[in-house]
């Protein structure tokens, strides 16, 4: 800067509001991508995105995820045009759809098993990060943030099994909304102000819906930010080690595309095999009693997806102190990319945390039962057990492992990985084929 | 990789016996009849002529308890179901006197009952239908199939469940049955079917286990009145996506190749 600039015009920077231009289109698409660059970042982030090439299939859940978002939020407003928010009603509206509407068994059926399959995928999603440490620098915001979309499924999941207003939809919600009465102090007021009355009943019942539509787009909207943030860290791989130079990636299209593709059609393929053969599988057939409140169902069991976590809160005595071991048992997801401080992110190399990862599966799937189980005798302590080795896996097990595990002989690269698996040096953990 | 198979064994056994365990809490141990249902498989369908004689056994057994509200009289002629033709729906719905109204002058009704109407119910309401069978409700049977653990299997051994034969451990108060397949094995319905009970028209002969078989499949569809829809969409759909899977596997092979082999 010159020392003959006089002072009232150093306290003006240049601005530009306009950043009208730098397209790499011309034509119509250049005029639009000038004003609103979203061609060329579709094309930046989408076409010429460079990601790992050692990606198995078990990357495709996020693909498979997104599919299922936009396949329940289409049947959603299908159904939405049919439904009746109303304790008389809803039942029958159900009912209509499955009847008179034309193909509105198809949709219901779909809207129905892709709740459960979207857990699936998730589940496996979930287990693809904890196994290949995808939660690790740099990518623990996009783990917290995924934590973030799993709380609002639950929700959102939870909030649509009222709706048809059968018998487990209203006494299962009289169970998950009396939960809050465990709130020290506000408890009950608080109950009544989310039920609108003095127990569930219609006005729950319509705030449920509403609850059940804005949750489904709040998902949207944070699935968006998980993506932006995989989009600037990048994606993990099986090999756990980030790609340098291109012989470690492949574009976006059409490597990746036609892989996820692959998946999802497999995905699918099983679902439509499901939903069309055994619609009702998942499903609990006292939802097809119409809520009644002066009879109570023999056993009260939430969709299977929440079992575990059912599970993790009856086994506690006390129900302040159930509803918080449930929620942090999965919150404390959060705290895994510092609780497990191991250098190394792939269980590949990692010969303990793949077993800890192993046994907290197999865990998992102990609780699930359990929670489909009378809270009695021996599947109590069974379920006792179970929790503690569910937190004990994240404040015992993680640190602990990270501290004296030694892990094996890793690649420099990912390329270097893939001519190691191809020798057999390693072994991965892959679906089927490549 | 052998280890790892193990693992997803075990886990998927575990994962569908603890949805198993969720969902058919069991209360008795006693197994189900399972007969061979013509609407099972992948290939399911219905048998026109049973599902008319289920109606028949319906309408002049069950009917007199139990309700069937979520069905009308033209459901009978819809494709998939019984089939009745839609003179002979007319004719059935004619036989009921249904309310209606009001009329201009605000008075209530009765008149011959049309296809569009529901299924009469025996009762007025739900305290009507329990004064008339000891406190007990006869629950309504349009979706009662699919509200039961075991499903047309259950409703089918329930009916054929009925013993003249009390185990010992079991005191039947007045009024209630012993039912082998019944939860807690009693019930409050007498034993509805009893050979010869109704007198089709088809001449097939009424035993008490063709009756049972009818009616059930009868009231399967009416349960599930798109089941056949839905069996033939799913087996197309399934097809489909599988030549689909099939192709675009080799698609990407084929793409991935390009860079396979400089490696």
């Amino acid at each position: 800067m010159s020392e003959y600039t006089s002072k009232s015009e150093e306290k003006f920077q240049p601005v530009q509001t306009n950043k009208v231009g730098g397209s790499p289109y011309t034509g119509v698409l250049g005029w639009i991508d000038n004003r609103l660059p979203i061609i060329r970042m579709f094309r930046h982030e989408y076409l010429d995105f460079q990601v790992p090439k050692s990606l198995s299939y078990f990357w495709s859940f996020g693909g498979i995820l997104t599919i299922c978002l936009l396949l329940l939020i289409l049947t959603g407003i299908s159904l939405g045009m049919h439904y009746k928010p109303d304790a008389k009603y809803a039942f029958e509206s159900v009912e209509k759809i499955m009847r008179d509407v034309n193909f509105g068994w198809l949709i219901r059926y779909a809207h129905m098993n892709l709740a459960s399959f979207f857990f699936i995928a998730v589940y496996l999603h979930i287990f693809r990060g904890l196994y290949y440490g995808s939660y690790k620098e740099p990518r623990q915001l996009m783990w917290i943030i995924g934590i973030v979309i799993f709380f609002l499924m639950m929700a959102t999941a939870f909030l649509g099994y009222t709706l048809p207003w059968g018998q487990m939809s209203y006494w299962g919600a009289t169970v998950i909304t009396n939960l809050f009465s465990a709130i020290p102090l506000f408890g009950e007021s608080i109950v009544t102000w989310l039920w609108g009355d003095y127990s569930v009943g219609d006005a729950a019942l319509n705030r449920f819906y509403v609850l059940h539509w804005l949750i489904a787009f709040l998902i949207v909207g944070v699935v968006v930010f998980h993506v932006i943030a995989l989009h600037i860290v990048g994606s993990n791989n099986p090999s756990g080690i980030e790609p340098k130079d291109t012989r470690d990636t492949v574009t976006f299209a059409p490597y990746t595309t036609s892989k996820d593709l692959v998946g999802m059609l497999v995905f699918l393929l099983i679902f439509v095999a499901v939903m069309m053969y055994a619609p009702n599988y998942l499903g609990h057939p006292d939802n097809y009693i119409p809520a009644n409140p002066m009879v109570t169902p023999a056993h009260i069991v939430p969709e299977w997806y929440f079992l575990p976590f059912y599970a993790i809160l009856r086994s506690i005595p006390d129900k302040l102190m159930g509803v918080v071991a449930m929620v942090s048992s999965i919150a404390v997801l959060g705290l895994l990319p510092w609780l497990d401080f191991s250098k190394v992110r792939s269980s590949v190399f990692r010969p303990i945390w793949k077993q800890c990862v192993f046994l907290f599966v197999l865990n998992f799937f102990v609780l699930m039962y359990i929670g489909g189980a009378p809270a009695e005798g021996i599947y109590l302590l069974i379920g006792r057990i179970a929790t503690a080795f569910w937190f004990a896996f994240f404040f015992i097990l993680a640190p602990l492992v990270s501290l004296v595990e030694k892990p094996l002989p890793m690649p420099q690269s990912i390329h270097e990985f893939e001519d190691w698996k191809k020798q057999g040096k390693i072994k991965v953990f892959q679906f089927f084929g490549k | 990789m052998k280890n790892y198979l193990k693992f997803i064994f075990v886990f998927s056994f575990i994962f569908i016996l603890g949805i198993t365990n969720s969902i058919q809490a069991k209360e008795s141990n006693v197994s189900l009849l399972k007969p061979n249902w013509t609407f099972n498989g992948f290939f399911g369908k219905f048998d026109r002529a049973q599902l008319q004689r289920g109606y028949q056994v319906y309408k002049e057994v069950c009917a007199s308890c139990h309700s069937m509200n979520l069905l009308s009289y033209r459901n009978l002629s819809e494709p998939g179901g019984p089939e009745f033709s839609e003179a002979e729906v007319k004719a059935l719905a004619a036989q009921y006197e249904i309310q209606d109204g009001p009329n201009a002058d605000g008075e209530m009704f009765t008149r011959k009952g049309i296809p569009s109407d529901r299924f009469k119910s025996p009762y007025p309401n739900e305290l009507a239908s329990r004064a008339a069978n000891g406190g007990a409700y006869p629950p309504d049977m349009s979706v009662l199939v699919k509200a039961r653990p075991g499903e047309s299997d259950y409703i089918y051994s329930v009916l054929m469940g009925y013993e003249e034969k009390v185990p010992a451990n079991i005191k039947l108060e007045e009024g209630v049955y012993y039912n082998k397949y019944m939860p807690g094995n009693k019930i409050r319905m007498a034993k509805p079917l009893n050979s010869g009970g109704v007198e089709y028209a088809d001449g097939t002969k009424a035993s008490e286990e063709q009756m049972a078989k009818d009616v059930v499949s009868f009231l399967t569809w009416a349960a599930e009145p798109h089941l056949e829809a839905r069996k033939k969409l799913g087996f197309k759909s399934v097809l489909y996506l599988l030549i689909l899977t099939i192709l675009v596997y080799l698609v990407k092979k084929k793409i991935w190749s390009r860079i396979e082999s400089k490696v």
